[in-house]
């Protein structure tokens, strides 16, 4: 039976002050002291749910060695494009292969759970892939603010090497409206949270799970890890005590570390207890919005032996304390920082010029030569070899997972960038193969000529004045 | 079996605006002010020049496309005219065009002219533009100073300098420019600077600072070129001849094959060797007595001055600190200034080197001359330190 075979987890790097953000606000809003401690993780300028969701992927699909992929669903409710399937660029950077199922799930909290008993439900023969994905905009000095987090989270799903198998699922549609944002609206609107948890929580969660026990065959003392996705920070123990599952059995939410991410949260916090998960432990994993789904697994014997490339605990240490409030602000539009006349330049994508490097823009891919062996990105016509220049002689080559050495760069304070100043170089791949491009996630001093750095998928450019966001590769240096 | 330029067509005339922030300017201000001095210095009427090519590297933000502005703004005759573009070779690309009509024996005389209005941006700096559509898809957003501060980084590693060594050798090349620069009129920045001045200002691009970085300005500056016969007949004397003219144009080799390491501009390396054999110098060090180099940031020159052969490879700080290129130095270098101090009006440079060339070898350069000019070098870079265009010119007297 379909089971989850694999997972990965992405938490962007930089982990914004929650004392910076209340300490900056608090002269309207006196409580939000309360809520400033810890941090929360905040997407970079460049990041957003497509490329958190292209980490998270690849941290999974780097676990499962060469297995086609036949089916990969993005769940979000904060795609960057309401009108341009989201997994396929996704799907595409990860080079899968263009015949398998793509699909964007969105418009609920619950997204991502309800994507998971989809494909576990499905008749799928191979693997497949449920990546979530959130970065959720809120208000400047809402306690939303301090209380969300960006992050993605992917599980692969399939029959062979499961790690938890699935036991029972159930669902509750029903239109209990805790929040919701509009075809019009920027950001959510909600209601207040006792009333939320008393008649939402309390009252739907039970529903579901005293049915999906009961079809089961469980009892909730031998639930061993409770997930409830919520930035109410009593509720999952308030939850768990009327449930009868015993309290450290409660996954925590992580509000002084990461932050709620949203729609991705579930898979998220399914990742942390995978990773903590022993055989034959039971994990309840609840979606909640518009009704609620359960979904009970057991971990089988596998999870002893695995690994995963990046799961919660290794992405939770890959951080960078922020403690500039205002960048937050500007990396989110919640205020129009000055750009300058530089960053004035429009950004227009021809859309045909795109499509014919789709390969290299998504995909990061070059060139091998069939005569000579160089390896080179862009792959042109002729062969970059002097002793060679044969013609179309050049099959795909993916620089995607190759690490590079950094060969030159700068810190250009002229050219515009989001977050100045912007570091480029040209960048020396193993196995060959030199391109100049931008680094992301620099640390000043950090880098010079010899520093190693890997490969990962960013967004390049906005274009503001049609809502079209470029995205390229992009280097980090490794720690 | 091509024989080359050498002594084939000497310079006629030349003239050169003021360089500088030119608000009150326009491009046709600019190229009548460089056109009249050159007229004046040929001694001939405006139609007796039978074709034109025209230079202008950035059409977004100075005269437009075609030949036309050229044309119209000199009022020529409706003789041919041709518009060429080629990044910061421009100029010299310009030159090439009129001096290879007049060796072909197409036309007798022929003029080239180089203009850049780049001060109608609004900002400073280089104006911003598209590299193209497929490559604005995927190229860092990088300005000039960090395209060539990749030069500096590239030239550091391969080296092993430390950053402070390299440092205080790119102020060198920018203070002894700007001494230079002071003495020179037409000059955008006409003032002297300190070695402390350029390390302590603040970085544009790491390591170039505000210092290395020549000046952004608005300018114009034309050449008329003929027959030795011709210019004789006119009653000339001392003719500056064309020795040589090369370029060298990128292939990709640079930005994407591994037998590049950024350390060094590998199209002067070839450029260089072309002309010099076209001029017949076999040793550069002693027989070119001064040199116009790209000098669109410090560590350009420096490293250039490698590429040419003028400094050991790797040596190229300890030649600037020991003053090889300075204007009492053995192969004094930017001795109007260069484009650090005389200015970079883009589609102008080219034609502005050779212009002081010219004035050096006809003893006329005033308060900088130099004693004993004999062969003189022009060397423009356009792009990056990746993916260039390298232009080299050499006059010296007609032989």
């Amino acid at each position: 039976m379909t089971g989850i075979t694999a997972y990965g987890v992405y938490i962007p790097r930089a982990r914004l002050s929650k004392q910076a953000v209340a300490e900056a606000n608090a002269w309207f809003d006196a409580s939000l002291l309360s809520l400033g401690k810890g941090e929360r993780s905040i997407c970079n300028w460049d990041e957003d749910s497509i490329t958190m969701a292209v980490e998270a992927a690849r941290a999974c699909l780097a676990c499962m060695g060469d297995h086609a992929i036949d089916a990969l669903y993005l769940a979000s409710t904060t795609f960057p494009f309401l009108d341009r399937q989201n997994s396929v660029i996704v799907s595409e950077a990860l080079s899968l292969d263009r015949t398998q199922r793509t699909m964007d799930i969105g418009a609920s909290q619950r997204a991502a759970t309800s994507g998971l008993i989809a494909l576990l439900e499905s008749e799928h023969k191979g693997n497949t892939l449920l990546v979530a994905s959130e970065h959720r905009r809120s208000k400047a000095g809402s306690r939303a603010e301090l209380l969300w987090g960006d992050a993605a989270a992917c599980v692969a799903l399939g029959s062979q090497n499961v790690i938890a198998e699935v036991v029972g699922i159930e669902t509750l549609a029903d239109d209990f409206i805790d929040h919701y944002r509009g075809e019009e609206a920027e950001f959510d609107y909600d209601w207040e949270e006792r009333w939320i948890r008393d008649e939402g929580f309390m009252k739907s969660v039970p529903l579901v799970v005293d049915t999906l026990l009961n079809n089961s065959g469980v009892t909730s003392e031998e639930i061993d890890f409770f997930i409830l996705p919520t930035d109410q920070a009593r509720t999952p123990m308030g939850l768990a005590q009327k449930l009868g599952i015993e309290g450290d059995g409660v996954v925590d939410n992580q509000l002084a570390s990461v932050g709620v991410a949203g729609a991705a949260q579930s898979i998220l916090l399914l990742a942390k207890a995978l990773e903590a998960a022993k055989p034959g432990d039971l994990i309840l994993l609840i979606g909640f919005g518009q009704g609620c789904d359960a979904i009970l697994l057991r971990a089988t014997d596998a999870i002893a032996s695995f690994k995963p490339v990046r799961g919660v605990s290794a992405a939770l240490l890959a951080r960078r304390e922020e403690t500039n409030y205002n960048k937050f602000l500007s990396f989110n539009r919640l205020i129009e920082r000055d750009i300058g006349k530089r960053g004035e330049v429009d950004r227009q994508t021809y859309l045909s010029g795109y499509n014919r490097r789709k390969d290299l823009l998504t995909g990061f891919i070059g060139g091998k030569c069939r005569e000579c062996g160089t390896v080179q990105i862009p792959r042109e016509n002729y062969c970059v070899n002097p002793e060679c220049n044969a013609l179309d002689s050049q099959d795909p080559y993916s620089f995607a997972d190759k690490k590079g050495t950094v060969m030159t760069w700068t810190a250009d304070r002229l050219t515009f960038d989001w977050n100045p100043p912007a570091y480029f170089g040209m960048v020396q791949f193993e196995g060959g193969g030199k391109l100049m491009m931008d680094f992301t996630e620099v640390e000043e001093g950090s880098i010079d000529s010899g520093s190693i750095v890997s490969m990962h998928f960013r967004i390049r450019q906005f274009d503001s004045q049609r809502g079209f966001r470029k995205y390229f590769w992009k280097a980090v240096i490794e720690e | 079996m091509a024989t080359g330029i050498k002594d084939k067509v000497v310079i006629l005339g030349m003239g050169c605006s003021k360089f500088g922030e030119r608000w009150e300017s326009s491009p046709a201000d600019l190229m009548v002010e460089a056109f009249e001095e050159c007229l004046a210095d040929c001694g001939i009427e405006r139609n007796q020049i039978e074709a034109a090519w025209f230079g202008a590297g950035i059409d977004a933000f100075n005269v437009g496309s075609s030949a036309l502005p050229l044309s119209i703004a000199l009022r020529l005759n409706y003789i041919p005219v041709t518009k060429v573009e080629n990044m910061c070779a421009t100029g010299t690309e310009a030159f090439r065009g009129a001096v290879y009509a007049v060796a072909s024996g197409a036309c007798d005389i022929a003029l080239a002219l180089g203009v850049e209005k780049l001060k109608d941006t609004g900002y400073g700096g280089l104006p911003q533009r598209t590299r193209g559509v497929e490559n604005d898809m995927y190229w860092p957003n990088l300005s000039a100073p960090g395209a060539f501060a990749q030069l500096a980084s590239g030239y550091r590693a391969k080296h092993h300098l430390n950053k402070d060594d390299l440092k205080r050798a790119m102020a060198h090349v920018s203070v002894k420019s700007h001494a230079n620069g002071a003495k020179n009129p037409k000059a955008h920045l006409q003032r002297e600077i300190t070695e402390e001045q350029v390390v302590n200002a603040p970085f544009i691009a790491e390591p170039i600072g505000l210092f290395d970085c020549c000046g952004v300005s608005d300018g114009s500056a034309c050449a008329i070129v003929t027959t030795p016969e011709i210019a004789r007949s006119l009653g000339k004397e001392n003719l500056v001849a064309v020795k040589a003219l090369q370029l060298a144009v990128s292939n990709g080799t640079e930005s994407s094959h591994d037998s590049w390491d950024g350390s060094y501009l590998k199209t002067t390396r070839i450029a260089s060797h072309r002309a010099y054999a076209e001029a017949g110098i076999r040793k550069p060090l002693e027989e070119i007595t001064m040199t116009e180099v790209h000098d669109c940031f410090s560590i350009t020159e420096l490293v250039t001055m490698e590429d040419l052969g003028l400094a050991e490879e790797g040596k190229g700080v300890n030649a600037v600190l020991d003053g090889n290129f300075d204007a009492d130095g053995k192969n004094p270098c930017q001795i109007d200034g260069g484009l650090k101090c005389f200015g970079h009006p883009i589609g102008a440079s080219g034609l502005r080197m050779i212009y002081e060339n010219y004035l050096q070898l006809q003893g006329r350069a005033g308060a900088r001359q130099l004693a004993n000019p004999k062969l003189g070098l022009n060397h423009n870079l356009g792009g990056f330190p990746h993916q260039n265009i390298c232009s080299i010119s050499i006059v010296g007297p007609l032989t």
